[in-house]
């Protein structure tokens, strides 16, 4: 019982919450400002930086988010096996 | 190039039913790409168009969702072993140059046969690889199924030994999935076939894992992981290339990066739960599935070409929903026998857990 609640307590729940609210954030902020955000990215050039970099930004913090979420969640990879001969 | 790049870019209206169904479809596809490396592409692209994203921004946002996508599984699956980064970048620059040539190669189709010729093309090479490598694949997967050798350690292939043995001065780089030095000279080849494949069908890992296989001779888990870096390569040009033409719907892609973090993460973390034997099975059998979802379209794309008599409007319609549908059913099959994989193997985990807790009482 004591194991089950130090591996509970180890969960990242702060961290994938942090993560979690910077996330819907940033979808928030992308669906709210559709025009502005449709008329610039689209402009070719150098403005393609815009939608690389928006890309590796979300990538980062949503990525981040998903991990802690299936930790959270308790769904976590084998433990029998964690390298590749 | 702008006159052309106006014609195709509209962004299409986002409502709720919009956004879940881009998210659903984008968590499947990372699924199926965090387990066996590539896979989800094949069904976003038409999955896009079907909401009335016009193609070559379908392709565009796709690919844009691809690379971010592909990083984060990489970096999941490296925590894990299973990724050769060297290779991975070595195989993604000449795979960036079958991008771009492969991308030519459809322009000039495109220029002289119309749409149908270029989608015939695209179908004609489904056809010839999906049966060709995904029908070996699925042999393969299939022997080591039937042969009871699910948990030997791989071999490697006559030819990968063979190549493994060549030696050219100068050329030569060791390659730790490989445990072997081979020659670069080897890899431009593959790398190359899989950018080609990539600017053709969206799905360059159906060439680029099997070749790391069977070619190279990578174990499954280290080929299948180490296709994400080369998507990331492959992907990040791409992106770039397109969005310098504003073709980027970049509230599309990370819509459907939304769902396939979430997928790729969980389809990562499923291959630590199964035997290497099931990533060369889940490949297989989405590729067999899919050459006869595009085989479907072939006499459509014929008939409008003039080669055989010309086809009601309704069977058309017809056989490109049973197509369609049939792309999406692969793709559920793929997922299907992930979830159930990383299950029982979970489930397997927790009993023998249970077990080594009572005899350790006892």
């Amino acid at each position: 019982m004591a194991a089950q609640e130090q591996h509970a307590r180890k969960k990242p729940v702060v961290p994938m919450l942090l993560a979690g609210a910077v996330s819907i954030a940033l979808y928030v902020a992308l669906m709210t400002n559709q025009d502005f955000i449709n008329n610039t990215f689209a402009k070719g050039g150098l403005y393609a930086f815009l939608p690389i970099a928006t890309a590796f930004i979300f990538s980062f913090i949503h990525g981040s988010f998903t991990g802690h979420f299936w930790t959270v969640l308790g769904v976590e990879a084998s433990k029998k096996k964690k390298e590749v001969k | 190039m702008h006159d052309v790049v106006a014609q195709v870019t509209s962004f299409i209206h986002l409502d709720v039913a919009n956004v879940t169904y881009l998210f659903l479809v984008g968590f499947v596809g990372g699924l199926v790409s965090g387990f066996i490396g590539s896979g989800g592409a094949f069904v976003l692209t038409p999955g896009m168009m079907v909401l009335g994203v016009p193609g070559l921004m379908a392709v565009a946002s796709n690919m844009c969702h691809k690379f971010p996508k592909a990083l984060v599984g990489s970096l999941k699956r490296a925590k894990y072993g299973q990724v050769d980064v060297k290779l991975g970048i070595i195989i993604g620059i000449s795979a960036e140059a079958g991008v771009l040539y492969g991308a030519h190669i459809q322009e000039l189709i495109k220029k002289n046969f119309g749409n149908a010729g270029s989608n015939l093309y695209v179908s004609i090479a489904f056809v010839i690889i999906l049966s060709v490598v995904g029908g070996f694949v699925l042999r393969d997967a299939w022997k080591t199924h039937k042969s009871g050798t699910t948990n030997d350690d791989e071999q490697v292939p006559k030819l990968a030994r063979w190549i493994q043995s060549i030696h050219i001065p100068g050329t030569m780089m060791y390659f730790k999935s490989l445990n072997a030095r081979i020659s670069i000279l080897f890899t431009i080849p593959l790398g190359f076939a899989t950018g080609m494949l990539a600017a053709t069908i969206a799905v360059g890992g159906f060439i680029g894992v099997p070749a790391m296989i069977y070619v190279l001779g990578a174990p499954s888990l280290m080929a299948s992981a180490t296709e994400l870096v080369i998507a990331f390569v492959m992907g990040l040009g791409g992106s770039f290339k397109y969005a310098m033409s504003g073709l980027v719907d970049i509230r599309l892609a990370m819509i459907i990066l939304g769902g396939s973090l979430f997928g790729i993460q969980l389809g990562a973390m499923g291959t630590t739960y199964v035997k290497p034997f099931m990533i060369k099975m889940v490949m297989g059998v989405i590729m067999v599935i899919v050459l006869f979802s595009r085989g479907l379209m072939v006499p459509v794309y014929l008939s409008q070409l003039g080669v055989i008599p010309e086809m009601t409007e309704m069977t058309v319609k017809i056989l490109k929903n049973v197509s369609f549908g049939i792309m999406a059913f692969a793709l559920g099959v793929g997922a299907f026998i992930i979830l159930k994989a990383i299950w029982q193997g979970r489930r397997e985990e927790k009993l023998s857990r249970q077990e080594s807790l009572a005899h350790s009482k006892a």
